[in-house]
């Protein structure tokens, strides 16, 4: 089986994107990786996703998989014979995809206000985001991960978020280690995993990368 | 063999808790619906979810379960006959794909358009338009339902838009569902909404009207 038979199109600073090499990295799967230029979209990239017009996609065996979530759960279904990603009792199973919707319907918007927002509005963002990461810290608990002994899907879909705070913390001026030391400590704990400290790029190179973009984009 | 105990709390204005009750009843499976007040929600409730407070909520043997697209999940993996999720982990991606899509992109403008003004509305329906074309892109023209001729997660999860598109058109005076350039998608809601087991289960139309409609005048009396 040839790694051209499983790409990715990513851009690498993607939380999303990270998701899925992450999952991949679990899995050992081969592959190809495709960065893309979001600023001038590749036909490969339209074509596979013509609805978003977004990454992450994984291409398997011709076929696009949309999402990032829903990538990871089809990578933990088709490459089935390690590192299950899913818990196995369906009750867990149900807390960890809500966990991971959790993440998704409400870190990202939240992290965006902080570096859009200025003055009162900006503390108050600030505000909202430790909220939301101390449920999170909350769910964890004093397990190792979130779904207990395990690494898995709801895990894969926070930690990619770790390798911005420092972005955050920068821009909005505050520690998010202060406020969630035990969330750092889950983080650091994923970090010691190769498919986590390999994916995650260095935190002061995004924050570089990042400036570049807001500077670029004009954001 | 130990009964289980089932209940769910649901609202029955809510196309949520619709298509959980759906994936019941597909499976046979015996329940407890509890009827909830959302301007004055339960304690219960309150405590089986504190992160959104609403409805619906499943709970089994006493664990809840929130979000209906994951609690339509834990009962496919929990009840195993009637299976709603293809085997195919390429087809089951589709089908939450697009299950999600629905939710993260018509759903909002439904909102928005319930709360938009004249002017506004008619825009917000054009774009709501456009997303439904693109769903009709993807169903088969061989295939009844989606993925098959067992109905399954997807029919089961965007299905309910044949019911409120309609009800909405007539209450904000939109056009959504459009039978000459959308024909596959009309014949694919009329089709599960025939379904017995369905057809059974549906909020009383005349008065799912009344409500929204009540709200929508409450609504535009503030613009006014």
């Amino acid at each position: 089986m040839g790694g051209s038979e499983t790409v990715l199109l990513d851009f690498w600073p993607s939380m999303f994107g990270m998701r899925v090499r992450i999952a991949l990295a679990e899995k050992g799967v081969e592959y190809e990786y495709k960065e893309q230029d979001l600023a001038n979209k590749s036909s490969l990239l339209l074509e596979m996703n013509p609805i978003h017009k977004k990454i992450p996609v994984l291409i398997h065996n011709g076929k696009p998989v949309l999402e990032s979530g829903i990538i990871v759960q089809y990578i933990d279904e088709t490459w089935k014979d390690k590192s299950p990603l899913m818990p196995s009792d369906p009750y867990v199973r149900a807390q960890a995809r809500f966990w991971a919707d959790y993440v998704d319907k409400k870190v990202y918007d939240a992290s965006k206000k902080i570096w859009m927002l200025k003055g009162e509005e900006q503390e108050t963002a600030k505000k909202e985001f430790i909220e939301i990461l101390k449920v999170l810290e909350g769910q964890i608990g004093e397990k190792p991960y979130f779904m207990g002994e395990s690494f898995g899907y709801a895990d894969i879909a926070l930690v990619p978020f770790y390798c911005w705070f420092y972005t955050y913390e920068t821009l909005g001026n505050f520690s998010i280690e202060k406020e969630c030391p035990k969330l750092i400590a889950w983080a650091k704990r994923c970090m010691q995993k190769d498919s986590v400290s390999k994916t995650l790029p260095d935190s002061h190179k995004l924050y570089e990368a990042f400036l570049e973009m807001k500077k670029k984009f004009g954001l | 063999m130990a009964v289980d105990e089932v209940k769910l709390l649901g609202f029955w204005g809510s196309p949520f808790a619709l298509r959980v009750e759906w994936a019941l009843r597909l499976k046979g499976i015996e329940y407890e619906y509890v009827e909830e007040d959302l301007s004055n929600k339960s304690l219960m409730l309150l405590q089986y979810n504190p992160w959104y407070k609403k409805v619906p909520v499943l709970v089994h043997n006493g664990k809840p379960i929130v979000e209906s697209l994951v609690i339509i999940e834990y009962i496919d993996e929990t009840w195993k006959n009637h299976p709603l999720l293809p085997e195919d982990p390429f087809e089951r991606a589709t089908s939450r794909f697009w299950a999600k899509f629905v939710d993260d992109k018509f759903v909002p403008l439904i909102i928005k358009m319930s709360s938009s003004t004249r002017e506004q509305k008619d825009k917000v329906a054009e774009e709501a338009r456009e997303i439904l074309k693109t769903l009709e892109s993807c169903l088969n023209l061989n295939k009844p339902f989606y993925g098959g001729k067992i109905i399954g997660f997807m029919d089961i999860a965007v299905a309910w838009i044949g019911i409120w598109a309609p009800m909405l058109e007539k209450i904000i005076d939109v056009k959504l569902l459009n039978e000459e350039y959308m024909p596959l998608l009309n014949t694919w809601f009329s089709d599960v909404l025939e379904v017995l087991v369905i057809k059974e289960c549906v909020p009383p139309l005349d008065e799912l009207l009344a409500h929204y409609k009540d709200y929508y005048d409450r609504f535009m009396a503030t613009k006014a």
